[in-house]
């Protein structure tokens, strides 16, 4: 866990052991144990309110756990976990532009005073080409479609060049060509060694993509390869689909 | 007379001419980065709300001890604090919608600063009070306008990249480490500072012109954040300089001229036709 070249090769598992949590009276992830292992690429499927963003809300620090525990094994700590929400609460209208956006992913090397190195700007406008963007590095980010903004999110994501990724419904509102692309990057992502955790609905994307997938009602319903966890028993025990008459 | 020196005569002869000059420029070096962040976190109206709760306590120390400005700015800031903390406290409850809340903010400071001021001054006591006076400016207020805003503009220089942030994206700002209340309540003092500054040049009721004006009027020009505040800030200097002459000339009160140069090129800047193409999204 001492190594730094550890961050770039990606070996940063996540142990869940009896993960509980909630808000106020309303509990909405229990006793969920298991292991995200170091370089897995993992789907996290379930119903609607199943608890998956509160899970990746609690990976990413953002929520305390109410009981049970999180542990994040990287080489730095806490720099090396990017997490993406759903909807993340970006002020559009902000003048900043798509490359200064995307290079926002170095924030942990330059910080409030540093000085933003030339290699920084480099590495968000490769970022920016690599996800189709490289023309509207300068445009405001208030001028992106709804689609370019979130390819922005993901050029922000490969900036911070972090071990361990946290994706929630990344695909979701995009066309087909974007969620394609993305799809490409994640499996890019998991190519590297990185750990990959996303929020998904998509059963035939996950079965096509994602080799491990938690399936989630609130408790684990299932842990494991993709196969295995989202046979038909599980998906009606999640809720996911129901029972056909015989 | 030429148009020379129409311009420049009256800064020449008369001694609180130039410092009420110098006191515009710089609140409006201070104000300009202040403001165009303030509007860019959509709090227009709290800068606003600022501006009075200043004035309670401006009004205590009035009447404790006479018009001596540095009691009057101690006492400002103190209230102006007290409703910041207030405010932050009252958002982290939940307990009501802010905007109800600034409301009564509102009224509250400028009903108590009222009462404070009529028991121990005159009606001229109390307009100074509320409309300032700009062209009455002393040597040591001159000095503490110039020092709070040479503080406000050092201070928003350290922590302008979190601030900026902040506004853009709160959460992330948040995972990469940052408190997210205490750059809020740095902020929020920067304001408070800057009002008290202001507070003295054009009182409680107009202490707000140089912060949201110049930087609403930017916003109709600029979309990129270096532009928007050189912009702010040369807007503020330009209502400062064009309003202290208009009540030079049309012999008309300082603080009111200098708030209607500030509203003329915010109105000027908003029915531009050309600036409104910059403001439009495709989406």
């Amino acid at each position: 866990m001492d190594n730094s070249s550890d961050v770039r090769t990606g070996r940063g598992g996540v142990t869940l052991r009896d993960l509980t949590v909630g808000y106020r009276d309303r509990i909405a992830v229990e006793a969920v144990s298991g292991v995200f292992a170091a370089g897995s690429l993992t789907a996290i499927v379930g119903p609607n309110g199943a608890g998956k963003t509160t899970l990746l809300q609690a990976i990413a620090g953002l929520v305390r756990p109410r009981g049970g525990s999180i542990e994040v094994a990287t080489a730095v700590v806490p720099a090396d976990l990017a997490y993406l929400p759903q909807s993340p609460a970006v002020d559009r209208d902000f003048p900043i532009s798509v490359l200064e956006f995307a290079a926002l992913g170095g924030w942990r090397t330059v910080g409030v005073l540093g000085r933003a190195p030339r290699e920084l700007w480099s590495r968000g406008l490769g970022a920016l080409e690599a996800l189709g963007l490289g023309k509207q590095a300068d445009s405001m980010i208030a001028e992106l479609s709804v689609g370019e903004f979130r390819r922005a999110l993901f050029a922000r994501v490969i900036v911070q060049d972090a071990p361990i990724i946290l994706l929630d419904e990344p695909f979701a509102g995009v066309d087909v060509v974007t969620s394609q692309e993305l799809l490409r990057l994640v499996r890019r992502w998991h190519g590297e060694g990185r750990t990959v955790m996303a929020v998904l609905h998509d059963v035939d994307q996950v079965l096509a993509t994602f080799p491990e997938t938690l399936l989630l009602a609130r408790k684990t319903i299932a842990w494991g390869e993709t196969a295995n966890a989202l046979s038909t028993e599980n998906i009606v025990a999640a809720g996911l689909r129901s029972e056909r008459p015989a | 007379m030429n148009v020379w020196a129409a311009l420049t005569g009256p800064f020449s002869d008369y001694d609180f001419m130039r410092s009420a000059l110098v006191a515009c420029t710089a609140l409006a070096m201070a104000s300009g980065p202040l403001g165009t962040l303030l509007l860019l976190r959509r709090m227009g109206l709290v800068g606003d709300v600022l501006s009075h709760a200043v004035m309670p306590g401006a009004a205590v120390g009035f009447a404790v001890a006479g018009s001596a400005l540095v009691v009057l700015s101690i006492g400002g800031l103190v209230t102006g604090i007290a409703v910041v903390l207030l405010m932050i406290v009252g958002t982290r409850l939940g307990a009501q919608r802010e905007d109800a809340s600034l409301a009564a903010f509102y009224f509250a400071s400028i009903g108590i600063g009222v009462l404070v001021v009529a028991v121990r001054g005159t009606n001229l006591d109390l307009m100074h009070v509320l409309l300032g006076t700009v062209l009455a400016i002393d040597f040591p207020g001159l000095v503490l306008i110039v020092a709070i805003s040479s503080v406000v503009i050092a201070v928003l220089a350290l922590i302008f990249r979190p601030i900026a942030l902040q506004s853009l994206d709160p959460d992330f700002l948040r995972r990469m480490g940052g408190g997210d209340s205490t750059w809020r309540a740095i902020f929020l003092l920067l304001v408070v500072l800057d009002l008290v500054a202001a507070f003295q040049a054009f009182g409680t009721l107009l202490a707000g012109v140089p912060l949201l004006l110049p930087a609403a009027a930017a916003r109709c020009w600029a979309r990129r954040i270096a532009p928007l505040i050189a912009l702010s800030i040369g807007f503020g200097v330009v209502a400062g300089y064009a309003g202290l002459l208009l009540s030079y000339h049309l012999n008309v009160p300082s603080g009111g001229a200098i708030a209607c140069a500030a509203a003329v090129i915010y109105a000027v800047s908003a029915l531009v036709p050309a600036s409104r193409g910059l403001a439009t999204r495709s989406t």
